[in-house]
């Protein structure tokens, strides 16, 4: 009985590892390639880097791939959406849930349906035609608030319902505006939900990358996902260039995710689960 | 205190105005766009009526395979993302050492970009030179190594089991979270009636976590019917005559051609058919807030 349990037990962490594996193998690929010189990184195996580790990919993608201006990009765009995003998510998702009126019970359901919703990216060209926001930053980061609007009003609505009311009485009747209430009460408050939706705005518009693609013409505007995309294009043959810029795009999502880890699985179960 | 006072609705004006703006409007627009024959090459436009919607449901186009397509992707890979996710789910929540590295590294495929997971997959899949066919060669099943993504028998097979690999982190971490947050008692009480470890899964463990399991269902129909970013880095809809084609590869080649009234139709098509999907999503979504 003893040993029978002990096997079971091996065998579990065995199958663990052995998933794992396959989860762990596609990015030690790209991390081994992106330090091996042309040739050998040709190949595309698990060989470990040959000595002199070739840290020169890494200088000669940045320069070949402008990955300076694309990274600039790409932190603008997630810099500006995270602000509005979560800024504005913050005050619809407090008011819809602290006045709940049969209006504004319509208006969370339908800036929440905004999570199902696909875009109609074609017909979207005529509204940014429209405002004069083709090709501009601006138009890219209001694109992008708009998506992640839904999601994230969703998850800060969950967790206003988690702060007092009386709180709010208490500051009303000591003279608090509507104003002092929410920034000096309750967005404090909020703390827990707005480091997730910034974490999780953050990771969802540094991946985006269709905007662009129907939006943005000029290669200078790219952010790094699509200009990592038009690299590999370009530079197919060199695939510890492109594995270094493949690195290099994942980066800053790759640390996110190390850092922000409980914030991100928190926010992508929300509501998923009854807590 | 009055409500309308302390709680005013232009707080909540920004969001929604951004909301409609960029996000509904053009889906409403674009309905009525699809009743006429917008293109790239006029500036004229002219209702047309339901030509647009006949071209797309008539059977001697291509449209109807990639209507099939999209939904036997989401079909497909819901199916097997739900089932992998729970036994992945099962065994990452008993008694195994480094539990939480083991979980960190099956999640992690979510958070990086589908379109570089699409480029790394291109180089493991290549028939000749890739990770994958190597990997079958040296270990003596040449049977094995095939053209994953460039023969039309296997590119669909191939691109849906890449977005397996992508996705199913995510649906295990949701069914952990469901399944840690079953009593500890029914187990216990289960345990003294003498019930192995498959009568506790058939009666406590899969009932309870149904609805959770209601929930990743949704979430994979509709981004299922969404994907783009998979199929575009893989495959972009080849090999041959949209082997691999879904809706909104389809989109995005009319639109490069210019053909704005199908793309916006298709595009249409799609947007009423999640209006009613998103309602019953969002009901499911918002049930556990209501009660607080």
């Amino acid at each position: 009985m003893k040993s029978k349990k002990i096997a079971l037990s091996v065998l579990r962490n065995i199958i663990a590892w052995i998933f794992s594996a396959i989860c762990l193998i596609p990015l030690l690929l790209i991390i081994f390639n992106s330090l091996k010189d042309k040739k050998s990184a040709a190949a595309m195996n698990l060989k470990l880097p040959a000595l002199p580790i070739q840290w020169e990919n890494f200088i000669k993608v940045i320069e070949k791939g402008k990955l300076a201006t694309s990274f600039a990009n790409s932190l603008i765009y997630s810099a500006g959406s995270v602000i509005l995003c979560v800024f504005f998510a913050a005050l619809a998702a407090y008011v819809l849930s602290r006045n709940q009126t049969k209006l504004n019970k319509f208006l969370y359901m339908f800036l929440v349906l905004g999570i199902t919703l696909p875009i109609n990216y074609v017909a979207l060209t005529k509204v940014l035609q429209f405002l004069h926001l083709n090709n501009t930053a601006a138009g890219i980061i209001l694109l992008y608030t708009s998506m992640q609007l839904p999601f994230m009003t969703f998850l800060i609505h969950g967790f206003v319902a988690k702060v007092p009311v009386e709180l709010d009485e208490a500051a009303v009747i000591d003279g608090c505006g509507p104003f002092g209430l929410f920034f000096l009460i309750v967005f404090p408050m909020l703390k827990p939900a707005v480091a997730t939706a910034t974490v999780l705005t953050f990771l969802n518009t540094w991946n985006e990358f269709v905007s662009p693609l129907y939006f943005l013409n000029r290669s200078e505007q790219w952010p790094m996902t699509l200009s990592v995309y038009n690299f590999f294009g370009m530079y197919f043959k060199d695939w510890n260039l492109v594995c270094a810029d493949i690195l290099l795009t994942s980066l800053p999502v790759l640390l996110v995710y190390l850092i922000g880890q409980k914030y991100i699985v928190s926010g992508m179960t929300a509501g998923a689960v009854k807590g | 205190m009055n409500k309308n006072k302390t709680y005013p609705g232009y707080f909540a004006a920004g969001a929604l105005i951004i909301y409609f703006v960029f996000f509904f409007l053009p889906g409403l627009i674009g309905v009525g766009y699809s009743f006429t024959d917008w293109s790239a090459y006029s500036d004229q436009l002219h209702y047309v009526g339901f030509e647009n919607f006949k071209t797309v449901f008539s059977s001697d186009e291509n449209y109807m395979k990639i209507i099939t397509n999209t939904l036997s992707f989401t079909f497909i890979t819901t199916v097997l993302k739900n089932v992998i996710g729970l036994i992945l789910a099962l065994l990452l929540t008993k008694s195994i050492k480094l539990l939480n590295m083991h979980r960190g590294i099956v999640f992690m495929p979510s958070v990086l970009s589908t379109l570089i997971i699409g480029m790394i997959f291109k180089s493991i899949l290549d028939p000749k030179a890739g990770l994958l066919n190597s990997f079958f060669r040296s270990v003596g099943l040449e049977v094995l190594a095939k053209k994953w993504l460039v023969s039309s028998e296997l590119a669909f097979g191939s691109v849906m089991a890449v977005d397996i690999w992508r996705g199913v982190g995510y649906i295990m971490t949701i069914l952990i979270a469901g399944i840690l947050s079953i009593s500890s008692d029914y187990y216990e009480a289960a345990a003294i009636d003498g019930a192995g470890g498959w009568q506790k899964f058939r009666y406590i463990t899969f009932p309870l976590i149904l609805p959770t399991l209601a929930t990743t269902t949704v979430l994979n129909v509709i981004y299922g019917l969404k994907v783009f970013d998979m199929v575009y880095a893989l495959t972009n809809g080849g090999p041959g005559k949209a082997t691999t084609e879904v809706l909104y590869t389809a989109v995005f080649k009319k639109f490069g051609t210019g053909q704005y009234a199908i793309g916006t139709a298709l595009s249409s098509v799609m947007f009423v058919i999640m209006i009613f999907v998103g309602i019953y999503m969002i009901r499911i979504m918002t049930r556990n807030e209501v009660v607080e």
